[in-house]
């Protein structure tokens, strides 16, 4: 990379400012530990204790006229005749339902952010079909006014991943659904990296005419071949007796590097079964796993092959048709996935407006599954928003199901929230209320928003 | 299925169904006629060679096949939103989209009003039965405006998914105003008042057909003519209220019949849309400022629009051909939003009929009206229920489609070849 020539002194200022990052790395085995570390810090709040409501807890169970006790960020109980601390708020859920606060495994809120100008388009790093050493957290704008319409649907987490252009689009971020000024600030604290790759006609459609891949078998040779690279980077890193006999740090192998030894989630846009055939043999050849193919429009094909694998799959309701890839398409794919023993259906939005009802969304599937024979109860279809999308995220262990001791994010909905009617009233992030729908002061407006909305 | 019924299942879903139109008595259903008769509960409703004979209570079924509805609700046959169904097959694959005329050669700023769509429409699309599963049974061809083209993308009309090549009624002009087109005329949106106001010219006769400036062909000077003299509906897609407001001015100055598409700030312009007796199809699923023009957006513009008297109806904001049936998601959402649910129920049915010149036919269940027909799980509006039934002509169609034909090899257990069965390419054994 090149350097611009600079003034003296800014120059004896940039070497003093990195020189305490380099020794922290000197102390290490591998780079820096937490770069872009989070900020995060939960909003305090006293306890909080919807009584009575139907709780839907987001691993197949169900518990009616039931309690949740949210303190200091946590759940605490759920159960039957739970009692409010002192100093704590009684919410009346009666006639009501509560969910974990529901999760998103694939957006681009922030990354192609509202309004959708040129200037916004920070999704995809479309210079070359291997960017795996871009970060998605770098290019997400906090003010993009979608998060809050997302929170207003009761998201309480969120992956915003590159985009589909390159073979390895680069490293996703997981999200609170919390107003901030940084992405810092929003960012999971501990959650898991993942990175995004793309099977199909995306990369070869943008990379045909500019030198590769153009075809399908082009796409494969490059991940092998960025692969083949990571795990001999790795190996000089791993061999290298101190720092200097180590290569050069590479953002791009560091990045393949981690996916290789377990730490950073794989998650593949995928649409076609064959294509995620394909993708598993690769993840079979270099010894890594697969978090999730994403939109799996022919999900419902292998969907055997994907619960034995244990692979999730993060699809859509019923997009299709808008592709060839997508010509597959059918509404019943959730529900075929679903039916699979040991399997791992998520829906996701990929939509900045889908993301704001992704219990419409689930609905869909519910009522496609119904008419196709297929029975789902809310109790079970709840887990494709809150813990089966937690378990893609690498997450499962702090949220997505209300359970003692996991984090406090949760939904008081309007009734049951698998209907086009349902609203959700209030939403705790780590048990603080972000959201209220009867409550102007509990309604986020981002930065954009100030000045430019025709209404109140 | 075996080969025999595959053609035959092709065969139902290429030719005209209308032909030998069905008697039907459909009894004790919540009868939602989206008419002045509004919703009636544990009524009939009695259908005589395809056309809607009585709706009342106890009718005498007199030889027609009877279909008990057990109170489940009957509403008319939806509007499927402006869509290019039977105009393309797969978005991204060209040589299968016709929904736009996109000259190129032609010299800039061009303009086809003659470009009629519904020449293009294949009434065999793999589209038309994955819309007609879920209880659509019409939807208004619109003619886009791509890069390349017009602000004004021609002519398209309303076509019934029974298997009929032609489109029903008059025919709809579509222009399209805003910074989404801009790039049309000269990367200014003033610059599109400066066409219209140049095509009218020209359609007036007070611009020679064989000036060096102009635009239209002598078809085309035809064709506007017709729409500028009030002789058919012109559907503007526009968003921004400024815009809303031009528009207004421009079709009072004509005496023009509008409607608009879109109209994420139409909201803001209700009482003169109102009084302007103009129907608004939203995006009811809008509240986002996805560009500057659509800075108002909110979920609340239905309501709004319909509580100043506006006539409301629907418009997708993407994929309107393949996801057409996400239409009655549109109008759940406006209804969990403040409109009333009949409203909602009539910007599915009787607003884009009448909008659109086929009133007569379709739009609600009244005596005299073609059978068109819906019978729900459960509420219509809800996207916990799906349809049931759709009738056309009192015809019922099968509720096949290559969507529902895939659902089923796949819900059959995977093929063991161990066990000699064969893979799931093969018809299955009976």
């Amino acid at each position: 990379m090149r350097f611009p020539i600079l003034p003296l002194a800014l120059v004896a200022l940039l070497l003093t400012a990195c020189a305490a990052p380099q020794k922290r790395q000197e102390a290490q085995a591998s780079p820096a530990a937490e770069p872009f570390a989070s900020t995060y810090q939960r909003i305090a709040a006293a306890p909080v204790l919807l009584a009575g409501a139907t709780i839907l807890v987001g691993n197949g169970e169900r518990l009616e006229d039931a309690d949740v006790l949210l303190v200091d960020g946590k759940v605490a109980a759920v159960g039957h005749g739970l009692a409010l601390p002192e100093g704590g708020q009684r919410v009346d859920a009666r006639g009501k339902w509560v969910t974990p606060g529901l999760i998103d495994v694939h957006s681009h809120l922030g990354v192609y952010a509202s309004p959708g100008m040129r200037a916004h388009s920070d999704g995809n790093e479309m210079v070359d079909p291997v960017t795996a050493g871009v970060w998605a957290e770098h290019g997400v704008w906090p003010q993009d006014p979608g998060f809050a319409a997302a929170l207003a649907g009761g998201i309480t987490t969120l992956q915003i991943l590159p985009g589909s252009a390159n073979l390895i689009g680069g490293r996703g971020v997981t999200l609170r659904n919390v107003p901030a000024t940084t992405t810092q600030a929003m960012k999971f604290p501990g959650a898991p990296y993942g990175l995004k790759m793309a099977c199909g006609e995306n990369p070869k459609r943008v990379y045909g005419e500019k030198g590769g891949p153009s075809t399908r078998m082009g796409n494969v040779a490059g991940y092998r071949k960025a692969f083949i690279a990571a795990a001999e980077y790795a190996r000089k890193m791993a061999e290298a007796k101190d720092e200097k006999d180590r290569p050069q740090r590479d953002l791009t192998l560091e990045t393949l590097a981690g996916v290789l030894a377990g730490d950073i989630r794989v998650h593949i846009h995928c649409y076609r079964a064959d294509e995620m055939a394909n993708m598993l043999d690769l993840a079979r050849e270099f010894e890594f796993r697969i978090a999730a193919f994403h939109h799996g429009v022919e999900a419902y094909k292998i969907a055997d092959k994907l619960a034995g694998d244990g692979v999730c799959a993060a699809l859509w309701a019923d997009w299709w048709g808008f592709k060839m890839e997508a010509f597959d398409g059918i509404q019943e794919n959730l529900a075929i996935v679903d039916r699979a023993p040991g399997s791992c259906a998520i829906v996701h939005s990929d939509s900045e407006e889908g993301i704001q009802r992704l219990n419409q969304e689930a609905a869909k599937a519910i009522a496609a599954g119904r008419r196709a024979g297929i029975a789902i109860p809310p109790e079970r279809a709840i887990r494709w928003l809150t813990g089966n999308a937690a378990k893609a995220l690498g997450v499962e262990d702090r949220t997505g199901t209300l359970e003692a001791g996991k984090m406090a994010d949760v939904v008081l909905w309007s009734g049951n929230p698998f209907s086009v009617y349902a609203h959700a009233e209030q939403v705790w992030i780590d048990g603080a209320l972000l959201y209220d729908r009867n409550d102007a002061a509990r309604q986020p407006a981002s930065d954009f928003r100030l000045g430019t909305e025709g209404q109140p | 299925m075996n080969r025999v019924s595959t053609l035959a299942l092709a065969a139902l879903l290429a030719l005209p169904l209308g032909a030998g139109a069905q008697d039907v008595l459909i009894r004790n259903a919540t009868v939602h006629t989206a008419g002045a008769r509004g919703t009636l509960a544990g009524a009939d409703v009695l259908v005589r060679k395809g056309r809607i004979a009585a709706v009342g209570e106890h009718l005498d079924a007199g030889g027609a096949t009877v279909v008990e509805a057990a109170g489940r609700p009957l509403t008319p046959a939806l509007f499927g939103g402006i869509s290019e169904i039977g105009l393309e097959e797969v978005s991204a694959e060209e040589s299968t989209v016709d929904a736009a005329l996109t000259p190129g050669a032609e010299p800039a700023m061009a303009a086809r009003p003659e470009f009629d769509v519904t020449l293009a429409y294949n009434p065999a699309s793999i589209l038309v039965p994955v819309a007609r599963v879920e209880g659509i049974g019409f939807t208004l061809l619109g003619a886009a405006s791509h890069g390349g083209g017009s602000i004004l993308g021609g002519q398209g009309g309303i076509v019934r998914l029974d298997g009929s090549l032609d489109a029903l009624g008059p025919r709809t002009l579509f222009v399209s105003l805003g910074s989404a087109t801009a790039p049309l005329s000269g990367s200014s949106r003033a610059g599109q008042w400066l066409l219209l106001d140049q095509f009218a010219e020209e359609a007036a006769g007070r611009i020679g057909a064989d000036s060096p400036q102009a635009l239209l062909t002598p078809a085309g000077r035809r064709v506007l003519k017709g729409y500028l003299d009030g002789g058919g509906r012109i559907l503007v897609r526009v968003e921004r209220a400024a815009d809303i407001r031009r528009v207004l001015r421009w079709a009072a100055r004509g005496k023009l019949r509008i409607a608009i598409a879109g109209g994420a700030e139409a909201w803001q312009v209700a009482p003169e849309l109102a009084a302007a007796g103009v129907p608004v199809f939203v995006d009811a699923l809008a509240n986002l400022p996805a560009d500057f023009d659509r800075l108002g957006a909110t979920l609340a513009n239905a309501a709004r629009l319909h509580a100043a008297g506006v006539a409301v109806s629907f418009n997708l904001g993407g994929d309107e051909s393949h996801s057409a049936r996400k239409i009655r998601q549109l109008a759940g959402n406006a209804v969990a939003n403040g409109l009333p649910w009949e409203a909602g129920l009539a910007g599915l049915t009787r607003i884009p009929a009448e909008t659109f010149g086929v009133a007569g036919e379709l739009g609600t269940i009244e005596v005299g009206k073609r059978a068109d027909l819906v019978l729900w799980e459960g509420d219509p509006l809800d996207v916990a229920y799906t349809a049931t039934q759709l009738w056309l002509d009192g015809r019922a169609i099968p509720m096949r489609s290559r969507q529902t034909e895939l659902r089923d090899r796949y819900l059959r257990a995977t093929p063991r070849p161990e066990a000699g069965e064969l893979p799931r390419a093969y018809p299955p054994r009976r």
